[in-house]
């Protein structure tokens, strides 16, 4: 008889919390699914890797993945995840949140981290709504759009998350659709080698709150709408990836650069001003013997 | 002969639809069968021509699916619905 | 355990409050600070930015108090102690945070050094009208403690006291300066590090199989152990409400169980009393004060006293939890409570709680901008005394 192998996934998941909260066709999922195909495909140290969320139905990856985990506060999840990284270089840390937690609410602690060029993997879940709270409009809502507080269609104009980013120093800049879930693989593998702030912002679908209220369909319908309507532009312009309500959505690598992160800046710095006197010990260490 | 199969883990799955829609050569369809939950599973409906490719398990957004190679020996008698509904 | 020598400064120095508290963070072990410039309180994260390189250990400067009150507690989970200081607005923002510590018990301390309110208020000026924040500032029920140091010396003596009592109980802890005590220059003594006592951090003992964060021991203790990020245990933390095993559990039983355990560990704790008593036996009026004013209101006790008065003082050390047995069994001994403080009317209110009528309570009050004068603490001591 042949053996049947365990989904290659499960070993990264709390499969005692599953089934997740989120609907059906909700693209979520399929993120952490490519996250976790990420981390088994990198052989990242697991041991050393820590995932922050903030609030909303993003923010409860952190509760489904086998790793330290930590749900932090509505936008918060960036400066929770600057000082533990900060402290304890040694961890690998990703934020994994939605687009409003991580650019309304968060929105300065976004571009502040990226500014500082702190070393943290922002994963950006934007289904262009907040879900959580019933499908209020977004920084990240397109025009013409239903939403629950915009009941005659959102007139504010919407932030390009990746023009943003890029603009405030980011150093790796990717955009994806719940479709392109090998590309998403690939970009969550290559940002853990990549020292440095970098975001990857993926497109997911919210069919019960965003796609039927605006006569979108299911969440199949929207995949499908990504996989007809979807670029895949490497390098373009950042200034030329914003979204619309039904227009193409630009995808792929756009930013890939290099630039000291904020810690080797910090250490040259110190260095350089206090020599020897400088004491290169990372925060953590005071309670190691504690332990 | 089937290169591959899938294992479907039927309780988790939401009946989205996205491993059916995008296994690239159209090996699965939502089963008329319900789960404790009311949605209905996929099922392998042409299983000779799955490769194992995986798509399906990479898509699905509750970890209810996944696909893998069979070798030669295996591939003789890769697993039934039933076998494959255990899991 | 003794204090690292590292961040000791061993000796007598001439300091003003602010740095005294930031001495008092280095010598506790604390290598981590996240700020936001805030005047009177900015002088502690200043010398805190210049003292650390060569200690060991980061400061950040952040965009604003909402990220530097959890900024911190990131450098907790992942092996830190930390600390962050701020003053009357940059507390109004930080109060979601003193919420999350409460809840996800993440050991750690907010130093505010108060200023005159509401809004901007008085930048440069003292008051002690954050007291009731500093109690209820976040929403929901919630443990808290709060410690008054009087002094430069204090600043020093009770911030490694605090981060000492963040890491038994894991809860936050605030120190409650205010301006004047935070910008006052006086002789500060720092002992050896081997004289220096520090709480390590309540760090679990368990494998990663049998260990659950939220677990109590069955020792009797309240609080359970922790572990740090990047050591193997792969643990959830979250601010919902949640199970021993840190995961979310939305129930009314679970939230019974949590919220309960995160009073009680606070409120129950028999070690969570520190205050500073003098003649109470026999007195007729006590004064009761904390802060800056307990010095303004030593001059009006001896003034009261040298009128033939026989006057007790009451000096609250930690403000909360609430010495309410002291005042308590107080009561039906004396004429009266006398409570000055810069707000008006704060501690006052806990005062006449736990005296339940047994004594008269008369506050002091002051909107801040400057201390009271001795002689409006004398003229309610004499009334009291009537
Ligand atoms: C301080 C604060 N304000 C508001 C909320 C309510 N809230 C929870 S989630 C959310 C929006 C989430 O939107 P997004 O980050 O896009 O996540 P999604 O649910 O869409 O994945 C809001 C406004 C909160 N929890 N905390
Ligand atoms: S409300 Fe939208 S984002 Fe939230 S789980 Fe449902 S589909 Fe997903
Ligand atoms: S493994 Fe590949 S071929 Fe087989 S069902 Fe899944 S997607 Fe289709
Ligand atoms: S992708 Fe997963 S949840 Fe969706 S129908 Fe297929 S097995 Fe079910
Ligand atoms: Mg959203």
């Amino acid at each position: 008889m042949s053996t049947i192998p365990i989904n290659p996934v499960l070993p990264f998941l709390r499969t005692d919390r599953m089934p997740t909260i989120w609907c059906p066709g909700c693209g979520i999922g399929t993120t952490v699914n490519c996250f976790a195909r990420a981390l088994l495909d990198s052989g990242v140290d697991l041991k050393h890797l820590a995932i922050v969320s903030g609030i909303g139905c993003t923010g409860r990856v952190a509760g489904y993945v086998k790793l330290d985990s930590f749900h932090t506060t509505h936008g918060r999840a960036i400066p929770f995840a600057t000082g533990l990284k900060l402290a304890n270089p040694k961890l690998n840390v990703v934020v994994y949140s939605g687009d409003g937690d991580l650019s309304a609410i968060g929105g300065n602690h976004l571009i502040h981290a990226a500014r500082r060029n702190i070393d943290i993997k922002v994963i950006c879940v934007n289904n262009l709504i907040y879900a959580m709270t019933g499908g209020q409009t977004a920084p990240t809502t397109p025009g013409h759009v239903i939403t629950s507080t915009h009941p005659y269609g959102t007139f504010d104009p919407n932030f390009n998350l990746p023009h943003l980013v890029e603009a405030a120093g980011a150093v790796y800049v990717a955009r994806w659709t719940t479709f392109h879930v090998r590309q998403i693989a690939r970009s969550m593998a290559e940002v853990f080698k990549k020292p440095g702030f970098c975001f990857i912002e993926i497109l997911s679908p919210c069919p019960t709150l965003y796609q039927r209220r605006n006569k979108m369909g299911d969440g199949l319908d929207t995949m499908k709408f990504y996989k007809e309507h979807s670029k895949i532009k490497n390098g373009v312009s950042t200034s030329e990836v914003g979204l619309t309500r039904n227009g193409d959505i630009i995808v792929g690598k756009f930013v890939d650069r290099d630039r000291s992160d904020y810690l080797t800046m910090a250490h040259d710095q110190f260095v350089e001003a206090l020599g020897d006197r400088y004491v290169d010990e990372c925060a953590a260490e005071c309670c190691e013997e504690g332990i | 002969m089937a290169k591959g199969s899938v294992s479907i883990h039927v309780e988790r799955c939401k009946a989205c639809g996205f491993c059916v829609e995008f296994c690239p050569t159209k090996v699965l369809a939502l089963s008329s069968a319900f789960n404790s939950k009311g949605y209905h599973p996929p099922q392998m409906v042409a299983p000779e021509k799955c490769s194992g490719c995986d798509l399906c398990g990479m898509y699905c957004p509750d970890f209810a699916i996944f696909g893998y190679r069979l070798n030669a020996a295996d591939s003789a008698n890769a697993p039934d619905k039933e076998a494959t509904d255990a899991r | 355990m003794h204090a690292d020598p590292a961040g000791v400064l061993t000796g007598t120095h001439f300091l003003d409050g602010d740095h005294a508290c930031c001495e008092g963070c280095l010598a506790a072990g604390a290598r981590f600070a996240s700020g936001y410039p805030i005047t009177p309180s900015t002088e502690v994260v200043e010398r805190f930015a210049s003292r650390i390189p060569t200690v060991g250990g980061t400061f950040i400067q952040m965009e604003d108090e909402l990220a530097a009150s959890i900024c911190l507690q990131g450098a907790v989970w992942g092996g830190a102690k930390a600390f962050t200081v701020t003053s009357g607005p940059g507390f109004s923002l930080m109060m979601e945070h003193i919420g999350y510590a409460a809840m996800t018990e993440t050991p750690c301390v907010f130093v505010n050094v108060q200023r005159g309110g509401p809004s901007t208020g008085l930048p440069t000026l003292p008051a002690q009208a954050d007291m009731m924040q500093a109690r209820w500032g976040s929403h929901g029920d919630y443990g808290i403690i709060a410690i008054c140091p009087n002094s430069p010396q204090e600043c020093f003596d009770l911030t490694i006291k605090a981060f000492n009592l963040s890491e038994q109980y894991r809860v936050p802890v605030m120190v409650m300066m205010d301006e004047v005590v935070g910008h006052m220059t006086e002789k500060v003594v720092i002992p050896s590090a081997d004289q220096l006592d520090v709480t390590p951090r309540k760090h679990t003992h368990k494998s990663p199989a049998d260990y659950l964060p939220y677990q109590c021991n069955g020792d009797g203790s309240l609080v359970p152990e922790m572990a740090h990020a990047g050591e193997g245990y792969k643990f959830h933390i979250t601010g919902l409400t949640h199970d021993e095993r840190g995961y979310p559990n939305m129930t009314v039983k679970v939230q019974d169980q949590l919220v309960r355990r995160l009073c009680a560990k606070i409120e129950n704790a028999k070690d969570l009393v520190a205050y500073e008593a003098e003649n109470l036996e026999g007195a007729d009026v006590v004064v009761v004060s904390y802060g800056i004013t307990s010095r303004v209101a030593q001059r009006a006790i001896d003034q009261a006293r040298a009128q033939g008065l026989k006057v007790g003082k009451l000096r609250l050390i930690i403000a909360w939890p609430f010495p309410e047995k002291v005042i308590r069994e107080l009561a039906p001994k004396v004429k009266a409570f006398v409570v000055p403080e810069l707000n008006l009317g704060q501690m006052v209110r806990e005062v006449e709680r736990a005296a339940r009528g047994a004594a008269k309570t008369i506050h002091v009050g002051h909107a801040g901008g400057g201390v009271h004068q001795p002689e409006a603490i004398v003229k309610a001591i004499v009334e009291a005394n009537q």
